[in-house]
């Protein structure tokens, strides 16, 4: 068993005999079995993964295979983290394999694996040796990786036009940099609703309902950059420091009191990556950091009563892995769905901590097509499947990759019609719209 | 092989551009620069014939802004030394000068291969290739899709409209113009352009006076928008004598 996730020698003590409460027990009958030579195997590919900074749990696996059945990308395709450590065994070189870009990093293999094999650190530790040997990198993430770097978002839109969604919000959408003072709450968008006509959507309500709660807020507008996470996670290890070490920078410049963050990818890098980085590099990173949703459901007494328009519709909610498997908030999204009138909220089968991938996680988001190319469906459209089967017209998100991505899901598994896909904060500005 | 590849910045369309005070050329103060897709591509097909039968790949432009980092990513991606030419480069330099400048350089380094990109978004001009063939006295093949080293000679292929190709046998050194490599432009990561970075430094050379022949640009304007299409009605007699009667008052008939 690994201890703090390194691996530890078997302590190994034999003895011919011992004698326990005057019984004796002899030797021979442990040893009744050869033990298996697992050696004659090449393991010359999983040597390599096991010797990588982050590849080290690969070597823990005893293809026990709990994973398996819990891997969102096993359900549409023919996957497993159990089936990549027996295809290293095999001599299988994952820098070269398909396989290398369909895990998406949503955790529910660790979640049960007994073993601690930790495929969201193996899997961008592995990518990031495909890239920097050369090995094929698929052309779309490519592509999103040279528009993040030129750009500072995936969709290679000009950084100029970052906050131009702030146009159409029907309030005043302060920004730092003309501001000048220090605030109470600094909003980090995200490229998404920064850029993505639905995302935008989403943008415009969350400045709403932070106006209508009378808060002190600003954006960073045209200094804000992607994040760099799901570049991370992706294996572009070099260009997720450098947006690292340009977020930091740019928000040392400000005085606030609290981040509150759109996405569960941006509140999982402020919260657990960005502060073992500036400490390596001697930069200053303590703040408090909110997702969204955890912020407003601190003011649900302020909040509930500006929600006076019901809602008539049965929903259901899914949990973003970057906010509940690997962050725990599982409860905040559920208490905002609670507090709007006439909402009625049903759980799929696979929620909270067992709940499904959308498929955008860990570079997926980039990844469409050629995921698409290795699945007998897309995860978003697996999931939307499931929320129709639930009974749900209304599907609830809280993470900007989802909404397009399910959306596309509804039309490409013919439930237009029939499932309707929103943010919460979009129906939070609904439900505040009385008439 | 010892290759040489051109590249150069066009301005970068994902900002609006504006045409300057005068007229004459596009407002270079907020322009955002960004490689040629064809040398991307003329990069590539070096990479290409570099690692199927070795030798050297230098990259080769005319100082302008943000050039470094488009060097260094060609040292990154597998070029092996990046030359900068620096001297009077301000604003834009028609094909004409960039030919001589280059053929200047060139001549002093020794070459198999120029590579260059067929043409760039900024003119598309596409005579940087056979002017400095010309200046080096070099045979030039344009429009190329593929290069295959066979001996003292390469064999290109040449692509025509219609999806029709022709293959020729070109003595070197020689001048190609790329079109596009066999495969798409590989990706550099960033973590070794900033290692490269800090390894390597750029070669400076001293650009010749620039020759002042060339395309003169006498005014700029943005595209007008006009609706000047015509729907024909009517039965199949009336378009018919509606149409030749419009070739003959264009001019497009003879009688």
């Amino acid at each position: 068993m690994p201890v703090k996730g390194v691996k530890q020698a078997p302590i190994v003590v034999e003895k011919d005999s011992v004698t326990v409460r005057g019984i004796e027990l002899k030797g021979q009958w442990n040893r009744m079995f050869e033990p298996r030579v697992i050696d004659d195997y090449d393991l010359t590919h999983l040597d390599r993964v096991a010797a990588l900074s982050g590849g080290e749990s690969i070597e823990f696996c005893y293809q026990c295979g709990k994973c398996v059945p819990v891997c969102p990308v096993d359900v549409v395709g023919n996957y497993g983290p159990r089936k990549i450590v027996r295809k290293l065994q095999l001599g299988v070189d994952l820098t070269e394999d398909a396989d290398l870009w369909l895990c998406t990093t949503c955790m529910n293999c660790l979640r049960v694996c007994p073993k601690e094999v930790d495929m969201i650190k193996i899997m961008p530790a592995v990518r990031e040796q495909a890239i920097l040997d050369g090995k094929f990198v698929p052309p779309e993430l490519q592509k999103t990786f040279e528009n993040i770097a030129r750009y500072g978002n995936p969709q290679g839109e000009s950084p100029r036009k970052r906050a131009d969604w702030a146009k159409e919000a029907g309030v005043p959408v302060p920004i730092m940099a003309s501001v000048k003072r220090p605030v109470d709450v600094l909003l980090y968008v995200g490229s998404y609703p920064s850029y993505h006509p639905r995302g935008k959507d989403a943008a415009r309500a969350m400045a709403r309902v932070l106006t209508a709660l009378g808060v002190d807020f600003a954006i960073l507008g045209h200094e804000e950059k992607e994040d760099g996470d799901s570049v991370r996670l992706a294996g572009e290890k070099g260009l997720y420091e450098t947006l690292a070490d340009s977020t930091i920078k740019t928000l040392a410049k400000y005085r606030f009191n609290r981040i509150v963050v759109f996405g569960p990818h941006e509140y999982n890098a402020f919260k657990n990556v960005y502060p073992k980085f500036a400490a390596e590099n001697g930069l200053a990173w303590d703040y408090a950091i909110l997702h969204y949703t955890q912020f407003l459901a601190e003011r649900l007494d302020q909040l509930t009563p500006l929600l006076k328009k019901p809602i008539e519709i049965t929903t259901t909610f899914h949990d973003p892995c970057y906010l509940g498997r690997h962050n725990g908030e599982y409860d905040a999204p559920r208490r905002l769905l609670a507090a709007i009138p006439g909402v009625t909220l049903v759980e799929m089968g696979r929620s909270r901590e067992n709940g499904y991938c959308c498929g955008g996680g860990g570079g997926g988001m980039w990844l469409d097509s050629f995921a698409g190319g290795h699945q007998k469906m897309r995860l978003s459209e697996r999931r939307v499947q499931e929320a129709v089967e639930y009974g749900a017209s209304l599907l609830s998100v809280c993470c900007p990759y989802e909404v397009s991505r399910f959306e596309d899901g509804v039309k490409s598994t013919g439930n237009d019609g029939k499932l309707i896909v929103r943010d919460i904060i979009e129906m939070i500005d609904e439900a505040m719209r009385a008439e | 092989m010892n290759i040489i590849v051109i590249v150069k910045h066009v301005p970068d369309l994902v900002e609006e551009l504006e045409i300057a005070e005068d007229g004459k050329d596009l407002n270079r103060d907020f322009l955002k620069f960004v490689v040629n897709e064809f040398d991307d591509q003329a990069l590539e097909q070096a990479l290409l014939l570099k690692e199927k039968g070795g030798g050297t790949i230098t990259a080769v432009a005319l100082d302008a802004p943000e050039i470094d980092q488009t060097l260094f990513t060609c040292l990154a991606k597998g070029a092996d030394k990046a030359v900068k030419i620096v001297g009077d480069l301000e604003g834009r330099v028609t094909s004409h000068a960039a030919a001589h400048m280059l053929a200047d350089a060139l001549k002093a380094m020794s070459h198999d291969l120029i590579l260059t990109g067929v043409q760039s978004a900024e003119d598309l001009d596409g005579q940087v290739g056979p002017l400095l063939a010309t200046y080096l006295g070099e045979p030039h093949v344009s429009v190329v899709t593929g290069v295959e080293a066979r001996g003292q000679m390469v064999v290109v292929r040449q692509e025509y409209a219609g999806g029709v190709t022709g293959e020729f046998e070109v003595d070197l050194p020689a001048v190609l113009g790329i079109q596009a490599a066999p495969q798409p432009p590989r990706y550099a990561p960033i973590s070794r352009v900033r290692a490269t970075m800090k390894e390597k430094k750029l070669v400076e050379i001293q650009a010749a006076a620039a020759d002042g022949a060339g395309l003169n640009v006498r005014q700029m304007v943005r595209p007008q928008v006009a609706s000047h299409a015509e729907m024909i009605e009517g039965n199949t007699d009336t378009v018919v004598e509606r149409i030749v009667g419009i070739m003959a008052e264009r001019g497009l008939m003879n009688g």
